[in-house]
């Protein structure tokens, strides 16, 4: 089970971080960051399901899955748009502040 | 080399300028000097790329040829690319971006096509938020058959100028119709962007270092430069109560010979802001280092997009402040962490700055310049604890003397701007 949080929609309600403290830290305002890679090992799996469940605001979303945007929809070729690959180990490398 | 406006436009001393040249260039001039040549093989130039080691200049210095080729097999997977050229130039110190737009748009689009045919791309945006440059960049369109940029249907898009809206995801966003602020990664414009295809969003500095490299190749584009960090990049340098400068200085120049160059003798300067305002504030030493990336990683600094800001008589305390206070009205509003870890870390440097900081304020400051790194979907809260956690380390006794509000500087009037060493406000 691979997931993401998309700290944008974090309303930091924190019942992540109840359930499944040890992949979602708190700031000192009650917002999330993931910690690790959002790979989650089968054990672990059950609370981190809970936590994503749990999230009043939908913050965390399965890996792979597409949230239903209403950035894209105004685009004309987004209906077309492909599933996206798995992520690779090389594609990870890409960081930083990009401009 | 010329001085068209208040901004000084010079290439380093003894130096051919690659990205910079006298006045407005138009499609006739680009292409006297050898610009728009056809390009046979396309994997002999990312080979040309890759040889160069050419470093994006947007600010983050990532390879172009990896950057390229994840695009590029991505691409292939998933049935098309796009490329972006990025002019939305969010750092208020750096002026680079708009230059080049604004007088060599044949240079950047150029840059953009040698770009597309690297990751087969059919479809480009130029993305924007100055409007000259905007001007510049349809005219240059209007002017050039669609043959010599081989087919490539390209847009330009203008949006609102904002700190963000130049960051990769949020110029992806803008392109599907949404508003100019960054998203959290994964996936990133490389895995999935523009339409959901891979993307390609490069600096349109980085993507003028194109036409130079197809022409003249790897080994040219070495001749200047380091083995890590080579070619030429453009520095706007700003600060030191001169008039700002855009200079194309070789990677590798003397700190203590850029300011000698710019006409600041080395005994006033206090330090530097580095990056524009991300990479955060570097001491004296900044006397022996040098304008390359190995040399200010040693400072815990960088290059950034190449905006310098020479501190002499203003306050770094003070310089900190203005900065967290933009960073705390400009960030986008979206990640917790930011929106409060901003508007904290700036509460805590104006108190310093005005002299009625504690030592509990300070002590959260340095624990937030730690604790809050990585915490946004974007970098703009690294540029905060970049600016706090430099101020702290790299001015002690000045911070401490603003603990007991000993500052002279600061009682007689501190520092305030609103957008610090901004350079458009002297560029008309």
């Amino acid at each position: 089970m691979r997931i993401k949080l998309d700290r944008t929609v974090c309303d930091g309600f924190g019942a992540c971080a109840r359930h499944a403290p040890e992949y979602f830290s708190l700031d000192d305002w009650g917002y999330a960051s993931l910690v690790g890679t959002g790979e989650i090992p089968q054990a672990d799996q059950d609370a981190v399901t809970r936590a994503l469940l749990d999230c009043p605001v939908h913050a965390i979303i399965h890996s792979g899955e597409h949230r239903p945007s209403g950035d894209a929809a105004a685009h004309h070729d987004a209906q077309e748009a492909p599933e996206p690959e798995p992520k690779t180990e090389n594609s990870e490398a890409i960081s930083g502040f990009v401009r | 080399m010329t001085t068209t406006t208040a901004l000084t436009v010079a290439a380093w001393p003894g130096i051919e300028p690659r990205l910079l040249r006298h006045g407005d260039e138009d499609l006739a001039t680009y292409r006297e000097q050898g610009g728009y040549q056809p390009l046979g093989d396309v994997d002999h130039l990312l080979g040309e790329v890759d040889v160069s080691g050419l470093l994006g200049r947007g600010g983050a210095a990532f390879p172009l040829a990896v950057k390229v080729r994840a695009v590029r097999d991505n691409g292939r997977r998933r049935g098309g690319a796009v490329v972006v050229a990025n002019g939305e130039e969010g750092e208020p110190a750096s002026i680079k971006d708009r230059w080049l737009l604004r007088h060599r748009p044949h240079l950047v689009l150029d840059g953009l096509r040698l770009a597309a045919r690297m990751v087969d791309a059919a479809r480009a945006h130029v993305y924007v938020s100055d409007r000259r440059a905007e001007g510049a960049v349809e005219t240059a369109l209007a002017e050039v058959d669609p043959a010599v940029l081989d087919g490539l249907a390209i847009s330009v898009v203008t949006v609102e100028p904002s700190y963000v809206a130049g960051e990769e995801t949020a110029a992806v966003r803008v392109l599907n119709g949404g508003p100019a602020k960054p998203t959290d990664k994964p996936p990133r414009p490389f895995e999935e962007g523009v339409a959901g295809l891979p993307t390609l969003v490069s600096n349109v500095e980085t993507l003028a270092n194109l036409p130079f490299l197809h022409r003249h190749g790897a080994q040219a584009f070495r001749q200047h430069g380091t083995s890590t960090s080579p070619g030429t990049f453009l520095a706007t340098i700003t600060g030191a109560g001169r008039p700002p400068a855009l200079y194309e200085i070789p990677h590798g120049v003397a700190f203590s010979d850029l300011f000698r160059v710019h006409g600041v003798p080395t005994d006033q300067v206090s330090g530097v802001l580095m990056g524009g305002y991300f990479a955060g504030l570097v001491n004296r030493d900044i006397l022996d280092a040098a304008l390359d990336h190995e040399s200010l990683r040693g400072l815990n600094s960088g290059l950034g997009c190449g905006a310098i800001a020479i501190l002499t008589d203003d306050c770094p305390v003070a310089v900190a402040a203005s900065v967290m206070a933009y960073y705390d009205r400009e960030n986008a509003g979206q990640c917790g962490s930011c929106f409060n870890g901003t508007a904290a870390m700036s509460a805590v440097t104006s108190a310093l700055r005005d002299g009625t900081a504690t030592n509990e304020d300070l002590a959260r400051l340095e624990r937030w310049s730690v604790v809050l790194r990585g915490r946004g979907a974007c970098a703009t809260l690294d540029g905060a604890t970049n600016v706090a956690a430099s101020l702290l380390v790299q001015f002690p006794q000045l911070v401490a003397s603003h603990l007991e509000n000993g500052c002279k500087t600061c009682h007689s009037g501190a520092f305030s701007a609103v957008r610090p060493y901004e350079v458009e406000a002297v560029m008309p």
